[in-house]
């Protein structure tokens, strides 16, 4: 089971981690929720729980609750430019099926 | 494809800015009393002009004038028989519970319950008592706070009852408070604590007040407390110090009868002045009706020490309930004035084998984390530092096709709290929805507990998904869930009410936070299966309207037999495990149908179009 960044994703979060202060990754989950079922959380994480699995990366830590990583195994992250847009983004293999907005999706 | 940006931790759903509101903590204490807020996440206790915080639990009161809370000195013998302290031992108790001397007098009340105080304004319910106390430190954090206050937190010990706690609650009714939440003593000191300290870990929090010893036991975790073990005893504190000085007193002076009250209230606090005397000097004099003493620290000792081990006992207790030892313990926290004692530091040390915690004013600690948690719950957030007291322990939602929980309110969401979701209807021309509220962790419904179950009504017939039932689900701060269902477009509203903690105990909870980590992997195997299932029923249900409608017309017999076997043979297999075998029959059912749709829509058109001419249909 794995989570992998994109070198371009891992140097953002770096950056934005270093502007905000603290902070001793990301963490990366699902909710239940949504047009699809299932919905990404990316936040900051300040905490790691003793059942949390950190994939670490370009110096970068990603951390995963055990319930939401059987949803996101295989998963990369990267960052992209869309126009004046830009952001991170999720290739997940688990994915079946997506709603319009890519901001729910199903397994 | 969206793109996401990193939020803060917990901070993911956007939430509503609100303006500031007035919030004071309360420590309602049988000795003192402290009134305490919160600005920018730092607590602080509110002091009267000559800078003291604690406000003696004392009101005097007159026949002539508005009682007077916190007097330390007695203009006159008549304020002093007419002045009540100690009342928060009555508060919902009967007469028979209180086994020990007052100095005042006390009379059973006509309907029972709480025994009436005779007092200079007339018979008093301990509860009007307590209601002056509180109006008194709330005039302090209005003035402090520049306005009437939007809430309070009142801390109770962790021993009240249910008539005890109800009694407090009245008491601030009748005071014009709004209560937010009772919270137990050993919790708001454990708050203090783990904000200040971002303290981690087991801790005992050893609480000797004026009048109340409690002992918890506490897991501090990601700023979540939580109560392992309780004990203590509500009838023993340091004003026990003061009386058992007081009857060693009478002992030495050979005293036959007890003092009547206004002089038994003098020994009293001559021999309080002795016991803070001798915190820091070896022995003390003291003199009461002509005769004259000395006490020494060693006898101090042997009048107290038993009180002090029956609190050392309690403690075992509570360790003894949660299978520990001292050694297991992160940290001591010591609470309450009589904590200051120097015997009992020691004693506690040499229990415990190491220092206890006192970095924060014992007097102080309570009504700080009180003040704390009460800027938490009246709204007043402040970002990443958002204080996770009460949270709700399991997930909360609503049961969806497929037997499948669908989470609401996410776990460990702080109280109070409100979500809304949609939801649709299934079938064509559905009139009415089941809601079946559940908690739980688990994906399917049958692992969940079931909380309540109610109906929505009256929902206008449509095609399925065209309804639009919005489902709110609102947790009050006492942890009241209360479940809304409407439907928008018509209006139809149908809700219920549901304590979500019923039912639910420590043990249980945390059984099943194990078992939805342990099963995470069958879940999403099972999550996956009941999805396929739902979808190869839509679809077989869809087909059977449809050849009920056309079949005869559109097919011939021998398509009729082909589909109709298909769907039989997908209804059966739905009905197992087999995830991809009903997906490829359901995929297979839906192309071989596709002909059948195909045709179905040609009548409907050629239906629509019959008997008009084109001219009509152009417009």
């Amino acid at each position: 089971m794995a989570i992998t960044l994109t070198e371009v994703a891992a140097k953002h979060v770096a950056s934005q981690l270093a502007a905000r202060g603290k902070g001793l990754g990301i963490r990366l989950g699902v909710t239940t929720t949504g047009c699809s079922g299932m919905a990404y959380v990316l936040e900051f994480a300040d905490e790691i729980d003793e059942q949390d699995q950190v994939f670490e990366q370009h110096g970068v830590k990603v951390v995963v609750d055990p319930k939401s990583l059987v949803y996101l195994d295989g998963t990369e992250m990267d960052f992209v430019k869309q126009g004046v847009n830009e952001g991170f983004e999720f290739h997940n293999p688990n994915v079946k099926g997506e709603c319009g907005c890519g901001e729910s999706f199903s397994v | 494809m969206a793109l996401f940006t990193i939020s803060e931790p917990g901070q993911s759903k956007l939430r509503a800015h609100a303006p500031r509101k007035r919030a004071v903590g309360i420590d309602l204490g049988t000795t003192n009393s402290l009134v305490a807020t919160a600005r920018e996440g730092k607590a602080e206790v509110l002091r009267d002009a000559e800078g003291r915080a604690l406000v003696p639990s004392i009101v005097t009161y007159s026949a002539t004038q508005a009682p007077r809370v916190g007097l330390r000195d007695y203009a006159d013998a008549a304020d002093e028989r007419s002045s009540i302290a100690s009342v928060k031992r009555l508060m919902g108790r009967s007469r028979s519970d209180i086994n020990y001397q007052l100095p005042y007098t006390l009379e059973d009340s006509p309907n029972g319950g709480m025994p009436l105080i005779h007092t200079a304004a007339g018979k008093l319910s301990p509860v009007q008592v307590s209601a002056d106390i509180l109006r008194h430190l709330a005039k302090r954090g209005e003035e402090a706070l520049g306005g009437e206050l939007d809430g309070v937190v009142i801390t109770v010990p962790a021993y009240f009852d249910e008539a005890q706690r109800e009694a407090t609650r009245d008491a601030a009714r009748l005071a014009g408070l709004k209560v937010l939440r009772l919270l137990s003593e050993p919790t708001a000191a454990a708050v203090a604590y783990g904000l200040d300290k971002k303290l981690e870990g087991t801790v005992i929090i050893y609480d000797l007040g004026g009048g109340t010893f409690d002992v918890s036991l506490m897991q501090l975790q990601q700023g979540v407390f939580r109560v392992i073990a309780t004990g203590g005893d509500a009838a023993l504190g340091g004003d026990d110090f003061d009386r058992a000085i007081a009857n060693w007193v009478l002992e030495q002076q050979g005293a036959t009868e007890r003092p009547d009250s206004h002089d038994w209230r003098e020994l009293l606090r001559r021999a309080r002045a002795a016991k803070h005397a001798l915190t820091d000097a070896e022995e003390t004099p003291i003199e009461f009706a002509g005769w004259q003493g000395v006490l020494t620290r060693a006898t101090y000792y042997s009048l107290v020490d038993a009180l002090i081990d029956t609190t050392l006992r309690a403690c075992k207790r509570v360790l003894r309930d949660a299978r520990m030892k001292p050694e297991d313990l992160s940290d001591i926290v010591l609470v309450g004035g009589a904590t200051r004692s120097p015997r009992v530091r020691e004693k506690v040390a040499a229990f415990f084998g190491r220092e206890p915690l006192c970095s924060i004013d014992p007097d102080e600690v309570v009504a700080i984390g009180a003040a704390l948690q009460a800027d938490v719950l009246v709204g007043n957030k402040y970002g990443a530092e958002t204080l996770l007291l009460d949270v709700i322990p399991l997930s909360l939602g609503i049961e969806t096709m497929g037997g499948l929980m669908e989470k609401i309110i996410p776990r460990n969401s702080t109280i109070p709290v409100a979500r809304a979701q949609e939801f649709t209807t299934y079938k064509d021309g559905q009139t009415a929805m089941s809601l079946h509220v559940l908690q739980g962790e688990r994906e399917l419904v049958q692992d969940c507990r079931s909380l309540a179950r109610f109906e929505l009504k009256g929902i206008p017939p449509m095609v399925a998904g065209a309804a639009r039932v919005k489902v709110t689900f609102q947790v009050d701060a006492d942890g009241l869930l209360e479940v809304s269902a409407e439907e928008t477009t018509s209006g139809q509203k149908a809700s219920i009410v549901v304590k979500p903690s019923f039912g639910l105990q420590e043990d249980d909870i945390a059984e099943m936070l194990k078992q939805s980590y342990a099963k995470a992997e069958e879940d999403k195997r099972l999550r996956s299966l009941r999805e396929k299932q739902v979808e190869a029923l839509r679809h077989i249900e869809a087909l059977e309207s449809a050849l009920e409608a056309d079949g005869e017309a559109l097919l011939s017999a021998e398509e009729r037999k082909e589909l109709v076997g298909m769907m039989e043979e997908l209804r059966s297999v739905a009905a197992t495990e087999d995830a991809d075998r009903i997906e490829i029959l359901t995929n297979r059912l839906n192309e071989r149908s596709l002909d059948f749709a195909a045709r179905r829509m040609d009548a409907g058109i050629r239906q629509a179009l019959a008997g008009r001419r084109l001219d009509d249909v152009d417009q």
